[in-house]
């Protein structure tokens, strides 16, 4: 289990130093740059020095290998410099938004969970009914639905019905909880449904599965309750791939708010990310693609530790 | 319930033979729903220049953010083309990027499976770790990478850098999937027959390990489908993928529509309603095509 | 229609004339806070290097400039920081006297000394200084500072536009103390003179601004404070100004906004709407084939339909007039009767189209193909996209939309990465130097992108720049734009059309036919 939990531990190095070339030359191959960007995109009359003197202050005349070693020589004293376009530290930039996306993250999940544990379970106990077959289709609609385009729709209802949409700055919610959920409650739900119907069917399928095993056939076979052997036994053992569904879900959901933030004018991580990709701001996208993937390599990280732990009948070499 | 529907095989009746889509639509009715809708659309696309009453280019500046009538039945846009035109058109492209994506994600990521499972070792690990590298990227961030860094190559209308852009994110998810369940054939006695016969790498692959993993392909390739008409409609709403004035969907909820989409919804709603069903089609289709083929499979 | 259009200018007038009387009338409240929308946000502090509208609309109301425009009454200017000027009888001897009792935010005084060094900065600005204007003020030998209210500045050689300069909205006066201290003080901090000191600037989201209470004209500023709110999405922004969340905007609304905010809100809002200096530019890449040959850029040029687009398009879209190289309504620019002998500017499209396809014959293209390079930023970029392609597809040529994010955009126009493109060009003030820029050979213009080289147009720009009399200035004027035009190397589309629309609680602020100016929000209050 150590020797598990160690080797997983090494093999993300790797990983994220991948990741990091990866995400450093691909920037470096999208055509076009941020200083012209910056004093031309209004079309001002600028010399070729100006420029010049720009690029070099942003270090984006030095070699390839030279930026690259810079880059993660920073990284590993913890600095990852300041962005290319305001000037300022990127952690700042990034924590200034980070609050946002992970608030909207969790919501999303709450409302997911909530939706997905109830349904998930009467989908699979009523197997091939019409209850059944509803349920399956709320959660494939579910998976349809682009979310930005719901968001779109409840931004237009709420402006239609109520003259009304949802207040356009950020209060954090231990300022202003009412101002706050106000705000965030309308894009939580749109990307929350997209959630909870994936939640939904892991909850089915994997229930379905553990109806199956051995031990729930036993326990039927004793004449213990329906009601009790679903609560008792099928539940607890089918919480392990919900879990995991929720928790890659969540990370997903840290980088992939993406369109949605756009829709309802969040000022998250998503918003951040679309806004420095077009503006070609290298420090910034490559800070912000590192942050989500070493997210998503540490939840994957953690459930599968947990798989190890809770499940018996998994043994790793 | 549960145990009753394990044993049904005891009933020994001479099994009668049914075509495979009757088989499939008699077990599977919703997936026979979807299937049903996914031919609709495909006919609408194919002979889009029949049913459209009218052409989804043409600008009619006297009939600009017209609502829905019996002329338009779905209204028209800001330049005054038919929304319900431009939604059978749209179909085209939708079903030409899904497919064309999909096909080449899948293709791509069932091939890199394959060769990584059946070299193992050194090879395995590296590819496992290169496709470990595209996993951690989030499917959109890495769309939007791709096409910010390949530009436009549109052809015909259709971008063919969005269709690579679209691909790449999902070849890693088929790769592995495709591995493990090649994984399992590899160990076969039948595998290890053919090698000690001497034949090749590219025969062993291709003749016996291949035609074991078209179950769990299939299921992949129509899964995506449904993901990349998704996130097309994703990057054109970024204004990253299709152009102005293909009709396409993604498109239709972008651009001039964020303008318009509150005093004309009809722009939006229509698009949007299309996506969602056609995702949907696609979904349940290849959700019913897994529970048919291979129930144990987790996508 | 053209009766249609004249009824339409004339209740625009007549909006605008009683929107003006309007505020006039009434005498200004103090108070409240405004809040308004900007749709992009300002990377850094330094007016000096700074280009974008998102930088003004927050930023200039913590500063003052020397002169500024007098709106309503534009191109006039009139002293912002400066109580009077002269300007020596050859032109070279500019002198400014300072209004009394000019303070930092930070209690220090300004004197002529601080405009001296914010000049120099801009001029001669130090090492790793960003100074994006520079060329414009290479005219300036010197400046003099003889007593703590004047300052004179010297120039090597006459300047028509050295007044304009002066009242630039980018020249924010900064504090010489601060600048000695460290050049680049103005990057990360805001101490100016303006009516608003700087609050609060909290990244992506919103930008803060309020009173000051030792302003130098007294009274002034009306509001209590301001509030900038960043909205990028345009759906967004159309629906926070409908929820009363903001009460402007103002950079400009397409028509169709206007009509539904006025639907939505009747009489609770007031619109302002003026041309604008922002224009539509096709351009050719001269370099590549066949676009070297002036009969297919003739043909295509030919083929654009400029009054049936700008008839439909003007309902949809921030663009109204048809013009030339010069924003319709300039005194120096050509008048409708001159602009529809230009070549391509007929009112027959159908002979123009005849001949279009005749040129290409002749030209010995068949099935022109080609890729239209254009922003992809959807207002008003892809609907006059859009409506090109329309056009050329009337004469048979097959066009491919190529609507790459800006960066690529600007890369690829810059690079000649292109066949035809849709290229723009924004100014602040109507000034034949800066609009006649785009259209001079390469090698003398950084923005021309067309990659040509001719002799003929650059020597009528110098003729005109140097020429003081107006009436032989327009004449020269036209020649240029005969001659530009009958080339083809660059096609002016469209011409923007501002529209601003404001809750009715905001007065004291005046249209200006640029985003970039008059945003001081000095005179502005709310009537609450």
């Amino acid at each position: 289990m150590l020797r598990y939990t160690i080797n997983r531990i090494l093999l993300m190095i790797p990983t994220l130093l991948g990741v990091a070339v990866l995400v450093f030359l691909l920037l470096r191959a999208m055509p076009g740059d941020i200083v012209e960007l910056r004093f031309m995109m209004e079309g001002g009359q600028v010399s070729p020095e100006t420029l010049a003197i720009e690029r070099a202050r942003l270090g984006l005349d030095k070699s390839l290998w030279w930026q690259f070693y810079d880059w993660m020589t920073g990284i590993f004293v913890g600095d990852f410099g300041t962005s290319m376009w305001t000037g300022r530290p990127v952690i700042d930039e990034i924590a200034s938004r980070l609050q946002l996306s992970l608030q909207v993250a969790i919501m999303a999940t709450i409302l997911a969970v909530v939706i997905a544990l109830p349904l998930g379970t009467i989908s699979a106990l009523y197997k091939d009914t019409w209850i059944d077959h509803l349920i399956r289709v709320f959660a494939i609609a579910g998976l349809a639905v682009p979310s930005f385009w719901l968001g779109m729709l409840i931004i237009l209802g709420l402006l239609y019905s109520f003259n009304w949409i949802p207040p356009l700055t950020f209060v954090p919610i231990y300022v202003d909880p009412w101002h706050n959920l106000s705000q965030l409650i309308w894009p939580a739900m749109a990307v929350g449904y997209r959630y909870s119907a994936v939640a939904t069917r892991m909850t089915r399928s994997t229930i379905l599965e553990v109806l199956q095993e051995d031990y729930i056939r036993t326990a039927r076979a004793k004449g213990v309750f329906e009601r009790l052997v679903v609560s008792r036994h099928a539940m607890r053992n089918a919480m392990l791939p919900v879990v995991t569904v929720v928790g890659l879900e969540f990370a997903f959901l840290i980088g992939g708010l993406v369109v949605t933030e756009q829709v309802f004018n969040l000022n998250g991580l998503g918003k951040l990310f679309v806004e420095t990709v077009t503006r070609a701001d290298y420090t910034m996208v490559q800070a912000l693609v590192m942050l989500v993937a070493a997210f998503f390599i540490f939840v994957n990280f953690v459930v599968d530790l947990l798989y190890a732990v809770l499940d018996p009948r998994i043994r790793y070499r | 319930m549960a145990v009753v529907t394990t044993t049904p095989e005891i009933t020994y009746k001479a099994p009668k033979r049914r075509h495979p889509v009757v088989q499939f639509a008699r077990t599977q009715p919703l997936g026979a729903a979807g299937l049903v809708f996914i031919v609709i659309l495909f006919i609408a696309g194919l002979f889009a220049h029949w049913v459209a009453p009218y052409d989804p280019l043409d600008l009619d500046y006297g009939a600009m953010l017209a609502p829905p009538s019996w002329d338009h039945w779905m209204g028209t846009d800001a330049f005054g083309r038919d929304v319900f035109s431009r939604i059978i058109y749209g179909a085209r492209t939708a079903l030409a990027v899904g497919f064309l994506a999909s096909l080449l994600g899948s293709g791509f990521g069932a091939v890199i499976g394959v060769v990584s499972a059946y070299f193992g070792g050194r090879v395995d690990m590296l590819i496992q770790r290169f496709m470990d590298i595209l996993l951690s990227f989030p499917l959109i961030v890495l769309a939007l990478t791709v096409v910010a860094v390949l530009g436009r190559f549109p052809v015909g209308g259709l971008d063919l850098n969005l269709i690579v852009a679209i691909a790449i994110p999902m070849t890693p998810k088929v790769a592995r999937v495709v591995r493990s369940s090649a994984l399992a054939i590899r160990e076969l006695p039948y595998v290890d027959a053919a090698r000690a016969a001497g034949y090749g790498h590219t025969r062993i692959i291709f003749r016996h390990i291949a035609p074991n993993v078209v179950a769990p392909f299939l299921i992949m390739f129509t899964a995506f489908i449904a993901q990349a008409i998704l996130l097309e409609a994703s990057l054109s709403f970024l204004g990253l993928g299709v152009t102005e004035p293909t009709a396409a969907w993604g498109l239709m909820l972008s651009g001039t529509s964020q303008e318009f989409y509150s005093q004309a919804p009809w722009m939006i709603i229509f698009p949007g309603v299309a996506i969602s069903f056609a995702v949907f089609a696609f979904n349940l289709f290849g959700d019913s095509l897994r529970d048919y083929l291979d129930p144990r499979l987790k996508v | 229609m053209i009766r249609s259009k004249l009824v339409l200018i004339v209740t625009v007038a007549l909006a605008f004339c009683w929107t003006a009387a309007d505020a006039i009338a009434q005498t200004p409240k103090k108070g409240g806070i405004l809040k308004f929308a900007v749709s992009a946000e300002p990377p850094d502090y330094d007016c000096h290097a700074a280009t974008s509208f998102a930088f003004i609309h927050p930023v200039r109301p913590h500063y003052n400039t020397l002169l500024k425009f007098d709106e309503p009454n534009y191109p006039k200017v009139k002293g912002d920081l400066a109580q009077s000027w002269t300007v020596s009888p050859d032109g070279l001897t500019y002198t400014f006297k300072l209004k009394p009792n000019i303070k930092f935010h930070d209690g220090s005084p300004a004197t002529s000394a601080d405009v001296k060094a914010t000049y120099e900065r801009i001029a001669n600005p130090a090492q790793g200084v960003r100074s994006i204007r520079k060329a414009a003020y290479s005219d300036i030998a010197s400046i003099e500072t003889p007593d703590p209210q004047t300052v004179i500045f010297k120039l090597k050689a006459r300047n028509a536009s050295m007044l304009t300069n002066f009242a630039s909205p980018w020249d924010c006066i900064y504090s010489a103390a601060k600048l000695k201290e460290d050049p680049k003080f103005p990057e990360k901090n805001v101490l100016g003179t303006g009516p608003f000191k700087f609050v609060e600037h909290a990244a992506g989201s919103h930008w803060v601004g309020e009173r000051f209470a030792d302003y130098h004209e007294k009274g002034k500023p009306y509001l209590d404070g301001y509030r900038a709110i960043f909205i990028t999405n345009t759906a967004a922004r159309v629906n926070a100004l409908q929820a009363g969340e903001v009460l402007v905007e103002f950079r400009g609304h397409s028509p169709a906004d206007r009509d539904k905010l006025k639907a939505a809100l009747g009489d609770k809002i007031v619109v302002q709407e003026s041309p604008w200096i922002c224009s539509l530019v096709v351009t050719f890449n001269t370099q590549k084939k066949p676009f070297d040959d002036v009969r297919v850029r003739r043909a295509l040029s030919l083929a654009i339909d400029h009054w049936q687009g700008a008839e439909a398009l003007s309902r949809i879209a921030l663009v109204r007039s048809v013009g030339g190289i010069l924003r319709p309504g300039y005194e120096l620019a050509a008048k409708e009767s001159e602009l529809v002998k230009y070549p391509g500017y007929g009112k027959d499209v159908n002979a123009a189209r005849a001949e279009a396809k005749k040129l290409l014959d002749q030209a010995g293209v068949k099935e022109l193909k080609f890729k239209f390079l254009n922003r992809n930023i959807p207002m008003p970029y892809t609907p006059v996209g859009v409506f090109l392609i329309d056009h050329w597809r009337q004469i048979g040529v097959q066009v491919e939309h190529d609507q790459p994010e800006t960066k690529a955009y600007i890369a690829n126009l810059r690079g000649g990465n292109y066949d035809v493109g849709l290229d723009f060009n924004c100014d602040a003030v109507d000034d034949p130097n800066l609009q006649l820029a785009k259209y001079i050979s390469a090698s003398k213009s950084s923005i021309n992108y067309g990659r040509y080289e001719d002799p003929k147009l650059d020597d009528l720009y110098n003729r005109q720049k140097g020429e003081l009399d107006q009436k032989k200035r327009y004449a020269l004027l036209r020649e240029f734009e005969q001659h530009a035009l009958t080339q083809a190397y660059s096609i002016p589309v469209i011409w923007w059309h501002r529209i601003i629309v404001y809750w009715k609680q905001m007065k004291g602020w005046y249209m200006s036919p640029s985003h970039y100016l008059n945003q001081d929000l000095q005179d502005v209050w709310l009537d609450q």
